[in-house]
């Protein structure tokens, strides 16, 4: 056994992180924020394409690096520590896992190498609504060609060019490719929690599209490919929170009242000290969902589910804190604090949120014990 | 990254099964229960006979120098150890704080000849020792001891009284951490000793705790005399000594005990939910918690396999280590208070007869309060993980450059 990425991937790490310190961070996340016409860094999304990491995890027949799902793993851990204000996840972690899952030869060739070189970005569109979808809940229509109904929201849905879309086929469920720019789709900017990634409504009226995968297997391919996302999401959900929190360790030793250091006082170490727990189980289930993801290994559904609902709630815990701990700095807009605050929102719902991912963690124990 | 077991691993895995499968009765089984009605001295030698084979075995003192009589194995062998171990209803407890703490900082601080007088009879579960560091006014502040010891030619003399003893009832031999330079700072004037627990002037006294048990005791010094060839480390070094011995500790009561999700869940199956329809499996805000405790346990579990894989490498385990104890504690009284609610009246009562499954809960309830405070308090170790991990700046230090003897105490 042995429980820690391998020496070149901590190097494509530290490399990760000295690009993103350069070229991304808070004050390129800040442009985006500030802009209401942009949603996403162009220039930024351009160099991230360069490097290759948008096709790390695709094979090199079809454009990418031939990298692995660990590789992946260790971007989107940095890419989560710099709120990257680019349409990664939806492309990488959902649209290009949804066509290596499900899509037919011609399909991966047709995508993925522009997947690869930033050409397309894509998304996934699953909600229609309040609650967490159900197979039942889509109302969405393929009939075999076209599309019929809305999504909303998706993210990344405003720029994207290519959809993964979840719709009923007859009595189940399909999953369908969608090309966004034709005449049957609308889409409506949504305002949200967290201006730095867009959002879109979808409206599709006979839109031309074609079936990724088999008829009436779309749930399936559906919970496959956000069990993917989670593991992923959770990488950036861990880098979040340990940025949240040596934000907070940094300004708790200069930071001075009484006369003292306030990181002197118990009640902000406790504090601190709960943030990092939160934050090793984060670390650990997510490891965990690294190893069952890159080795396919029987195990992801529940690994997935527990990485998942461990990430949601380190950030949450580690976003609300890092803006007490810097009193009433933390809850201006100058500081970066609420940039964070806003991502540990958007992560913990962007693949569904986290009392579904409770429940499914619940029900794939109960199917481990059966089986 | 790979979970799996390596073809040696897997071979290892597979005689540690074969021995505990050979030697020890399966958990759950009816020996089990029967086994919690031992009297002390027979657990005690049920525990020595125990240890005796897995000495003959080669499965104590796994990752232990060969020289020390051990196997050199690296740590992850004693992890699929203790995981194949923790299936079964082994009698180990016992000896968890003697090798798990004791000997080894034997091991680092004394000479040869002392080594070869207490090693390896403590390995074959010959002689079973205790820690000896805590006193009714040094807890969480274990720097301020006053027990004290005195030089007297080859020996020294020693007084005072240490309490929270685990097992020294029943125990050969301790490690005491002693004051013997009152005119320093606080850290400065203590020293470790090993000491005899049958020698004269030793007296233990057990302690009646909440949880209804009597494994900890108070201990009394009465001019007990300790040759000086005992002495683990220099005079006035005593610190030093004991924050190896604590390093290990956190390492080793980090475990859990008790109940755990799996056991909840079991629990919950067959019992009614809060609505009186379904089955308390069924509820929904039940679910939730239940998710809660899986991903605390599983993220105990897999930190301490990535503990595990740095010291596979090498390097030595830091203060990290000290996550466990915050996450289990908390974590193990929360399921069993969960699932005596979940009983509604029926959770009173507490008799293994009429409710098996409950008084395990009970007992999880009772011992839980204990276990946040055993080897470092919740905050304690919050203040370890702020300080030594994070490296937030040390409380303010009333008794910093002060003697001990000038130092302000109350209760």
């Amino acid at each position: 056994m042995n429980f820690d990425f391998s020496d070149d991937q901590k190097s494509l790490k530290d490399e990760a992180r000295k690009f993103l310190t350069d070229k991304a961070g808070a004050k390129v996340t800040r442009t985006v924020l500030n802009d209401a016409a942009i949603s996403y860094d162009k220039a930024l999304w351009k160099s991230v394409a360069e490097m290759g990491w948008l096709g790390a995890a695709i094979p090199e027949e079809h454009g990418g690096l031939g990298l692995g799902r660990l590789e992946l793993c260790v971007l989107a851990e940095e890419l989560g520590r710099a709120v990257a204000p680019i349409p990664f996840s939806s492309t990488v972690y959902f649209f290009a896992e949804a066509l290596m899952l499900a899509g037919s030869d011609a399909q991966k060739a047709a995508h993925l190498p522009k997947v690869a070189s930033g050409e397309t970005i894509g998304c996934f569109a699953l909600s229609e609504g309040p609650g967490a979808p159900t197979a039942a809940s889509i109302q969405a229509k393929f009939d075999g060609s076209t599309l019929n109904g809305v999504k909303i929201p998706v993210t990344d849905g405003d720029v994207a060019g290519w959809a993964v879309v979840v719709a009923k086929e007859g009595s189940g469920v399909s999953l369908v490719l969608v090309d966004l720019n034709q005449a049957g789709v609308t889409r409506e900017t949504l305002k949200t929690l967290d201006p730095t990634r867009g959002h879109a409504k979808l409206e599709f009226k006979n839109a031309k599209a074609e079936r990724l995968g088999a008829a009436g297997q779309g749930w399936e391919l559906s919970e496959a490919v956000l069990d993917r996302a989670a593991v992923l999401l959770a990488f950036e959900q861990v880098g979040g929170s340990q940025a949240c929190l040596e934000m907070a360790t940094d300004y708790a030793k200069n930071r001075y009242a009484f006369s003292r250091q306030i990181g002197s006082f118990q009640a902000i170490k406790h504090k601190l000290a709960d943030m990092y727990v939160a934050i090793e189980v984060a670390r650990s289930n997510a490891y965990y969902g690294a190893w069952a993801l890159s080795t396919e290994a029987a195990e992801l559904p529940f690994a997935a589910a527990a990485a998942r609902a461990a990430g949601s709630d380190a950030y949450y815990l580690c976003a609300k804190e890092n803006i007490q701990t810097h009193g009433g700095m933390g809850f201006t807009w100058e500081v970066d604090c609420h940039l964070f605050y806003r991502r540990a929102k958007l992560l913990a719902l962007q693949a569904g949120g986290p009392a579904a991912w409770k429940e499914k963690l619940v029900k794939r124990l109960e199917q481990r014990n059966a089986a | 990254m790979d979970f799996n077991d390596t073809a040696e691993e897997a071979k290892f895995r597979a005689e540690a099964r074969a021995f505990l499968a050979a030697n020890c009765a399966p958990k759950g089984s009816d020996k089990e229960r029967l086994s919690r009605r031992l009297s002390t001295d027979e657990y005690v030698k049920a525990a020595k006979a125990y240890q005796k084979k897995k000495a003959e075995a080669g499965f104590a003192g796994i990752t232990w120098a060969k020289e020390q009589g051990g196997r050199g194995l690296p740590p992850i062998y004693a992890v699929i150890f203790n995981q194949e171990e923790a299936k079964f209803d082994a009698p180990s407890q016992p000896f968890a704080i003697g090798l798990g703490m004791c000997v080894p900082t034997v091991i680092a601080f004394s000479d040869d000849a002392t080594k070869d007088r207490y090693v390896a009879k403590a390995l074959r579960g010959e002689e079973i020792w205790c820690q000896l560091f805590s006193e009714p006014g040094a807890g969480s502040d274990v720097a301020a001891s006053k027990t004290k010891a005195v030089r007297d030619g080859d020996d020294w003399v020693i007084n005072g009284q240490k309490v929270w003893t685990t097992g020294a009832h029943f125990c050969d031999f301790g490690i005491v951490l002693v004051r013997t330079n009152p005119d320093v700072e606080k850290h400065k004037g203590l020293t470790m000793f090993i000491v005899d627990m049958k020698a004269p002037g030793v007296e233990v006294r057990p302690i009646h705790q909440a949880s209804g048990g009597r494994e900890f005791n108070e201990v009394y010094f009465t001019d007990v005399r300790v040759p000086d060839k005992n002495r683990l480390g220099e005079p006035g070094m005593g610190w030093n000594v004991a924050l190896v011995t604590l390093m290990n500790e956190r390492l080793a009561v980090g475990g859990s005990t008790g109940p755990d999700y799996a056991e909840i869940f079991e629990l919950a199956r067959n019992m009614p939910g809060p609505t009186g329809q379904g089955t308390l499996a069924q509820d929904e805000a039940f679910r939730q918690k239940l998710a809660d405790w899986i991903v605390k346990a599983e993220g105990y579990k897999l930190s301490k396999f990535r503990t595990m894989t740095a010291l596979s490498r090498g390097q030595t385990p830091g203060p990290e280590s000290s996550i466990g104890k915050v996450i289990n504690a908390n974590h193990l009284m929360d399921i069993c208070n969960t699932a005596i609610e979940s009983m509604d009246h029926y959770g009173i009562i507490n008799d293994g007869e009429l409710a098996p499954m409950e008084a395990a809960f009970h007992q999880g309830y009772m011992w839980a309060p204990g276990l946040r405070i055993a080897g470092g308090t919740d905050e304690i170790l919050k203040n370890i993980i702020a300080e030594r991990v994070l490296g937030l700046p040390q409380d303010v230090r009333v008794d910093k450059g002060v003697a001990f003897k000038d130092l302000p105490s109350g209760r």
